[in-house]
Parts: C-alpha cells; sequence; structure tokens
C-alpha cells in the first residue's frame, strides 16, 4: 500500500523568467476561474470578458471613465506599495481617503470664502494628505507600541471613518443648500477642479497620483527611508542588528501611505463630488481595490500607474458587463477577489517547490 | 514485553549539502541502560539522535532494532518502534491542561469523553515511575521542570521503551534536575533504555551507564562511565590533537580599547545570562570567549554591541561608556559586529548585494547624503569589497540569497571589518563553514589585531580559538570561569572549566 504526501520545500533562487512566468500564469487561471463562475451563471465567459474591456478600454467614453476611476487607484496603491513592502498591511486605505475628504471639505467650506483660488486648492492638498496621515498614526502607533494586529485595526478604523462622516454629513455639516439631502454644501466654484472637456477627468489630482507614483518609487528605491522600509519588511532581525527605528519608520511609512490616500479623497471631494456625502457614494470601495492594485503591481509604485488603470478598467468594464447580462452588482468585487487570491497563490509557488511524493508502507512487524 | 531489548545504530552517515554532520556513527543500548551521548555543538549529537527518530533519514547505515534492521521514515516510525523523543523544547498545549494534553494523540484513548479512562492509567504511570504532577493544571502554569514531566509521561504512555533526551537538564534549575535524575533511574529499574544527549560531564558521570562521545560528526571513543574520569571524556570531546599553528606574529597589546566591568544581561527568557562578566581588551590584541553556546554568551555580545540592555555594570570603549547606548550609537562609535547566525541577523537575504554592503552604514558618508542614497558610490564600495574580500558573486546585483554560506560571511566580515573598526566582535564567525573560508575569516582576524585593532571572538570551537587569540576567557553559566593565554593551554583545563567543573566559583552553584 502506497500513502502520498505533499513535499513543501523553500525556493530559494528565483530567476525574473519564472517570476514572469508565475505572474502571467496566475493572471490566466484567476481569469479561467472567474469563466467558470460566469458560467455557472450561464454567461459565455469570452464574450463576458470581451464585454469588460470594450465597455472600459475600447469606447472614448469608456477610456475617460477608465482614467477617472484609475485616480483614486494609483494614489492609494502607490502609497500603499511602501507599508507592503515593509510587511506591514494597510487594510484602511478606505478610511484614509475618507478622512482626506473630510479634512478637505473642512478646509473648502471653511476657508473658501476668505482664501482665493491659487492658495485654496494647494491647502486643501495639503488638507486630504494631513487627514489621510493622521486617521493612519494609531493603528501605526498601536503596532509599534502595543503589538496591536494592524489589519484589525485598520479595518476597523474604516468603520470608525464611515460613521463619521455620515454623522457630519446628515448632522452638524448638513448643508443648508442641499434641499435636506445628506450632503455638505457644495465648495466654492474656485475649490473645484477642472475636468477634462466632455469627462469627469479631473486632471490636477491625475498629475498628483503621477508624481506620487514617481516620488514614491524614488523613495523607496533611493532613499534611506525605503531602504529602512524594505530591510524591516525583508528580515526583522537584520533591522534590528542595522539600528534601523522601528517606531519612527513605522510611523513615517503610515503618513505617507495614509496621505496619499488622502490626497485621493481630495480628488473625489473636489473633482467629482463637490460636497462630501455617504461613504460609500464617495469612496465605494477604491481603498479595497488598490489593495490588489498594488499586488498586481508587484509592490512597486511605478508598475501601479498600468496596474492601477488596469483595474479602473475592470471596475467601469464590470458596470458595463451588469447591464448587459443582468448580473449582480456584486460581480466587479467577485472578480478582483478571485484575481488577488490568485496571485497571491502565484507568489507562493514562486517561492516554494511542491510535490506530492509516494511513500513506501512504513516498516513491518518490530 | 518490552519491545526494545537492544537497538543498535551502525555506520550512520548524513550530510546536509556540503556539510557532512555524521560519518560512520556507531552506538549501541541495550535494555536497563542510560547511555551518554557526549560531544560539543556540531559534532553531530541531535542530527543523529533525529535520525534514529524518523526526522532525518541517513544517506548510509543500518538500524536494528533487537537485531533486525528497521526502517525508519517518520516519527510515526519510530514511536511505534517504541522509541520517544523528549526534545529540548516541550511540545504541548499551552492552554490545555496535564491531562488533555497527554490525551491528545494517545491512541487508546476512548473517542468521547476520555478524561476518566485517562485519569486512571496517568495515576498508574505516575505511581510507577514515581512522577507527580497535577493532571489538572494548565501547561502554562507549569514550571521547564514539570513540562519536561509531561512529557516524559507522554512518552512513556504511547509504551516508549527507548527515550532519547535531548539536553534535558539546559532548562532546568538544580533541584529539578535531581528530580529529573531519580525519574530516570527508575525508568533504568523498569527495564527502559535512554539515550541523554549532553555536553555536561558532571551529569554525564552521575547518570549514565555508558558514554558515546561524538566529535565533529564521528565517533571518537565509548566507555563504561565507571572506566573513565572527567579529564578523560573532556579530552576525548575536546580533542588531544588541537592545532596550534602559530602563524600569528607575537605583539605587545596596546591601550585599552574595551573594558567591561560587572555586566549583568537579563535573557529573553527573563532570567539572569551574564552574571557579573568584568573583563578588557587592548590594541593588537583577540579576545576570545569560549564556551558551550547558551552560557550568556550571546547575551553579552548583545549588551555590548547595543542590541540588548545591561542590567547593572558597564561597558567602557576607548575611556567613554556605551552602555546602554542604541546599536546605531555603539556602530558609530567604532564598534562592529559579525553577528551569529549569519543570515538571520547579518544579511537581508532577498535585497540585493551592493544594499546588503552597507546595512547599518547606510546612513553614513558617502552613502548617504541627507535622507538620499547614493547608489552609484554604494555599487562602488560593493564592488571593491568583493574583489578585496575574495567574495565570489557572480555580481553585485543578484539577491544575495544566492551566495553560499562562506561568501555570504566573507561579505559581512568584509562589510564590518573595511572601515579599521576600534572594536570587531565577531561571534561564531567560522560555524559551519568550509575550510578555505574559515582559514580565510581567520586570517583576516589576524590582520585586524596587527594593524591596532581589538577583536573580541566568540566561538565554540577551540581550535579556532587557540589559532587566532592571544587570551582566551572562558564563560559558563554567564560567568567567566577563567582567563587563560595559548601558552598555558591545558585542553583538559578548558574542557572542564567549558562544564563548569573548575573555575573561579566551582560550589553549590552549578547543579549535578
Amino acid at each position: 500500500m502506497n500513502r502520498y504526501r505533499i513535499n513543501i520545500q523553500r525556493r530559494h533562487i528565483v530567476t525574473p523568467f519564472e517570476s514572469a512566468g508565475v505572474f502571467t500564469g496566475s493572471i490566466l487561471a484567476g481569469f479561467a476561474a472567474i469563466g467558470v463562475l460566469f458560467l455557472l451563471k450561464g454567461v459565455n465567459p469570452f464574450q463576458a470578458f470581451y464585454k469588460i474591456f470594450a465597455g472600459s478600454f475600447f469606447s472614448v467614453y469608456g477610456i475617460k471613465e477608465t482614467i477617472t476611476k484609475a485616480i483614486p487607484l494609483i494614489l492609494i496603491a502607490s502609497g500603499l506599495t511602501v507599508v507592503f513592502r515593509s510587511k506591514f498591511w494597510n487594510i484602511g486605505a478606505e478610511s484614509q481617503l475618507l478622512m482626506g475628504a473630510v479634512f478637505t471639505g473642512w478646509v473648502g467650506l471653511n476657508l473658501g470664502p476668505v482664501l482665493p483660488g491659487p492658495v485654496l486648492v494647494p491647502a486643501m492638498i495639503l488638507a486630504g494628505f494631513l487627514g489621510g496621515a493622521i486617521w493612519a498614526l494609531p493603528p501605526a502607533y498601536l503596532k509599534v507600541r502595543f503589538g496591536i494586529n494592524e489589519v484589525i485595526s485598520t479595518l476597523m478604523f474604516n468603520y470608525i471613518a464611515a460613521e463619521i462622516v455620515k454623522y457630519l454629513v446628515v448632522g452638524p455639516w448638513k448643508g443648508e443648500t442641499q434641499h435636506g439631502y445628506p450632503y455638505t454644501d457644495d465648495l466654492p466654484a474656485h475649490g473645484i477642479l477642472a475636468q477634462l472637456p466632455g469627462s469627469r477627468i479631473h486632471f490636477v489630482t491625475l498629475i498628483l497620483a503621477v508624481i506620487a507614483a514617481l516620488v514614491l518609487w524614488y523613495l523607496l528605491f533611493r532613499t534611506r527611508f525605503g531602504y529602512e522600509v524594505r530591510v524591516i519588511g525583508e528580515n526583522h532581525e537584520a533591522a534590528k542588528y542595522a539600528g534601523i527605528g522601528f517606531t519612527r519608520t513605522t510611523l513615517l511609512m503610515m503618513a505617507v501611505s495614509g496621505g496619499v490616500a488622502g490626497i485621493a479623497g481630495f480628488g473625489e471631494l473636489a473633482g467629482i463630488h463637490y460636497h462630501l456625502t455617504y461613504p460609500d457614494a464617495i469612496s465605494g470601495g477604491y481603498g479595497f481595490t488598490a489593495i490588489i492594485v498594488a499586488w498586481l503591481a508587484k509592490l512597486n509604485p511605478l508598475f501601479v500607474i498600468f496596474a492601477g488603470l488596469f483595474f479602473a478598467g475592470i471596475v467601469v468594464g464590470g458596470d458595463a458587463i451588469q447591464i448587459s447580462f443582468g448580473l449582480p452588482a456584486a460581480t466587479v468585487q467577485v472578480f478582483n477577489g478571485v484575481l488577488l487570491i490568485f496571485l497571491i497563490m502565484g507568489d507562493y509557488f514562486l517561492h516554494h517547490r511542491v510535490r506530492i511524493e509516494k511513500t513506501a508502507k512504513n516498516l513491518g512487524d518490530v | 514485553m518490552k519491545k526494545i531489548t537492544g537497538l543498535e545504530m551502525a555506520g550512520i552517515s548524513k550530510s546536509f549539502g556540503e556539510v557532512s554532520a555524521n560519518r560512520n556513527i556507531s552506538l549501541s543500548v541495550s535494555s536497563g541502560e542510560v547511555l551518554g551521548l557526549l560531544g560539543e555543538n556540531g559534532a553531530g549529537k541531535t542530527t543523529l539522535m533525529n535520525i534514529l527518530y524518523g526526522l532525518y533519514r541517513p544517506d548510509k547505515g543500518t538500524i536494528r532494532i533487537n537485531g533486525n534492521p528497521v526502517a525508519i521514515r517518520s516519527p510515526r516510525d519510530s514511536i511505534r518502534a517504541g522509541i520517544g523523543m523528549i526534545h529540548q523544547h516541550f511540545m504541548l498545549v499551552q492552554n490545555h491542561t496535564v491531562l488533555e494534553n497527554l490525551i491528545l494523540g494517545y491512541d487508546q484513548a476512548p473517542m468521547v469523553l476520555p478524561h476518566r479512562y485517562m485519569r486512571v492509567r496517568v495515576a498508574e504511570f505516575e505511581k510507577k515511575y514515581g512522577i507527580h504532577i497535577d493532571p489538572d493544571k494548565q501547561v502554562w502554569e507549569l514550571s521547564a521542570g514539570e513540562q519536561q514531566k509531561v512529557e516524559i509521561l507522554k512518552a512513556l504512555l504511547r509504551e516508549a521503551d527507548l527515550l532519547i533526551m535531548d539536553e534535558p537538564t539546559s532548562v532546568l534549575t538544580p533541584q529539578e534536575a535531581d528530580d529529573l535524575y531519580r525519574v530516570i533511574r527508575r525508568m533504568k529499574d523498569e527495564g527502559h533504555s535512554v539515550i541523554l544527549i549532553s555536553h555536561k560531564l558532571d551529569e554525564i558521570m552521575s547518570i549514565c551507564t555508558r558514554v558515546t562521545v561524538l566529535r565533529k560528526g564521528e565517533t571518537v571513543g565509548q566507555a563504561e562511565v565507571s572506566a573513565v574520569d572527567k579529564a578523560e571524556l573532556a579530552r576525548m570531546m575536546i580533542g588531544r590533537e588541537v592545532m596550534f599553528s602559530f602563524k600569528k606574529t607575537p605583539r605587545e597589546p596596546g591601550d585599552v580599547v574595551l573594558e567591561v566591568r560587572d555586566l549583568h544581561v537579563i535573557s529573553d527568557r527573563n532570567v539572569p545570562a551574564v552574571r557579573g562578566v568584568s573583563f578588557s581588551i587592548h590594541k593588537n590584541e583577540i579576545f576570545g570567549i569560549a564556551g558551550v553556546s547558551g552560557n550568556g554568551q550571546r547575551e553579552m555580545v548583545e549588551a555590548i554591541t547595543g542590541l540588548r540592555k545591561a542590567k547593572s555594570g558597564d561597558i567602557v570603549l576607548e575611556g567613554s561608556s556605551i552602555v546602554n547606548e542604541s546599536a546605531r550609537v555603539v556602530n558609530s562609535r567604532g564598534v562592529t559586529h559579525v553577528p551569529e547566525e549569519r543570515i538571520k541577523f547579518g544579511i537581508v537575504p532577498n535585497l540585493l548585494i551592493y544594499e546588503n554592503a552597507v546595512l547599518k552604514q547606510h546612513t553614513m558618508s558617502p552613502f548617504s547624503r541627507v535622507m538620499f542614497l547614493d547608489y552609484d558610490s554604494i555599487r562602488d564600495h560593493a564592488m571593491e569589497l568583493v574583489d578585496r574580500f575574495q567574495v565570489s558573486a557572480p555580481s553585485i546585483h543578484v539577491p544575495t540569497k544566492n551566495l553560499s554560506g562562506g561568501n555570504i560571511q566573507k561579505l559581512i566580515i568584509a562589510r564590518e571589518i573595511h572601515r579599521k573598526p576600534a572594536l570587531l566582535v565577531a561571534s561564531h564567525p567560522t560555524y559551519g563553514l568550509d575550510v578555505g573560508a574559515t582559514e580565510y575569516i581567520r586570517s583576516q582576524l589576524l590582520i585586524r589585531r596587527d594593524e591596532g585593532g581589538a577583536v573580541l571572538l566568540v566561538s565554540e570551537d577551540l581550535e579556532e580559538l587557540f589559532e587566532v587569540c592571544d587570551r582566551i576567557a572562558v564563560m559558563f553559566k554567564g560567568q567567566i570561569m577563567g582567563i587563560l593565554s595559548p601558552g598555558d593551554r591545558d585542553i583538559e583545563d578548558i574542557g572542564l572549566m567549558m562544564t563548569g567543573s573548575i573555575g573561579t566559583d566551582t560550589p553549590k552553584e552549578q547543579g549535578e
């Protein structure tokens, strides 16, 4: 009688070729799995994939929408690459975006009347950054000081932020001019970002997003801070040996990560909505989708620009297939989730060799 | 009936890659015997026992039980054959009670409500072997000695006739050790056999009937304990033919570089690890710390290099105190460190070679300007280190994990030595390296000494210490048992000091 066992060994040497192969393989496998889901729903998967990409990339309207949705994704995901590199799992970008929007809104509404446009917009950007950064710091501090799991704390902070926003828009910040809707008043005209004609692309934020990706790439790979972040993530003991300060580095990188998410909040507020409203309307899951974007970009901020566009396309195309095939609204989330699982699995198989071995029957009678 | 009346391992060989851990080792043990397996760390004791327990497969050799060859492919096989192993680190579920731990994995326990049945069984066994333990206590409430008894009970319940104990007293207080010896004698009387892995001579002398000595993966001696004395065992364990190659030129020690005064350090387990150590190191001097690892060397090194707080005492570098300064400050004052477990502490395996070439120096000029890193000068520097220190690497642009152990260590040595530090602290710098890399690293330590540096070398390899050191301190249980110079080298003395049998404070403090 034979027994089987699974033998798992760590692989130490991984060539770029293998890495690219596994990456492509896991994306294809992810698509295959999603295809099966489409089949189960009675939808031809090839048609569905075609629709998705047709909806997002093959039409002028689609491309415009894709770019619009890519803006917050690129911003948030490039910030996430920094913290993820140090193996700090910030799941709270959603709330960092919201708090960025709250701070932006406060500056816009309260300082709008006194500040001229050229000063107001930079002030709002700064406020957005600060809002996100401040909201990101408590989980970081709890982690370094008390060892509290950052996945839980950042996730819970999402709920807190969402409730704060709801409270503000139905309570003290509720607008006089919004006919009873749960909105704040609109930002003053000189605080509203211009859009590319015929689209919703608020290009100021688009430029900021691309700059953020470039700057964060430089930060990660060319500065002392980035070096220390990477050393902490790759080998905690070596970081200690090298005298790298955890507290300072962790707080700083979370401030950066939260800050750029906050700028995404600024963009959504000043470029799309013009007023603070219910949290689902402002973000709708960008903070979570950006996690997948960062992963798809292999935690490299430069690749985030492309991965962000790709996922924005899936979000936009997902809307298209909902309408065409009558699929539920959660389809896109399922799509994203499945793809992430396959990417992470691919990473595992890249670094481990898994074999199923036959083992002979064990020793006889002794 | 006993499953095992006699067990024999014959011609066992095992290598890991290029390192051969066991070469043609043989031993035998029969019922009612306690066999001591003596040897320094790295002598191959644990590898051999892991083979017997089924954790590793031997490359060559056979295991015979009662004269019949058996294949042991997994711990499950060895348990079935009647072999039990008590590991150094206990494998118990902390939040379960003693009884629940005993039930876990016990085949004969009834599926439903096993507690009552087991309570009776456990009581029987406790009585038989003189082990007393409250079955309803949770494991985390127990001391190390009590947890060990639970492990022993677990093995006995599974009808283990041969018990392997891996350094069982290393975590025990002297009283608990006495208690353990009582249990072992009782088992012996009941016809069990025990293999006791140890490097403590006193322990071997007091409890074992026979002893097998391993050195560098080979059997170097077997004897009835009644027929040998400690000095003889020490000589066997350490080796008669320690090579005294005095390639080094005599140097007059210069000014004091490091002075350690009455240093006390607490370990991770919150017990005193370093207990009042004092010494000084001069320019042009290599100061060695000999001793079996786990006697406070690591904690002492960490205190000196700023990685751990000292409880009391002072560490003075070139006239100013560095005690309880951060690792970064200590480093900037001129103390560099070749850490033990090089891959765990010394490098970041996934970062490229040039990125690792400046680890800990990445804040210093010319690699860093304000907050930016100058990768051009970092790469130039890495090239220079790789060239000058003979690191064989395909290029400096590959992940450091692709290098062999010897080359990783050369890279670390290069990084830590090129700045000509006032004090170089090297912990087990040649552990596990091949002969070539070992020689190279030792020669680098000597060069640093001849240039006027001070070197603190912690090693378990006495040959190495004799070859390069100017003075050698022997550490045991957090204290220095004596400081010798290779001139008055008496291997037996060192062996006895390392095992705590003689030294500055011999009496009662060290258990058996």
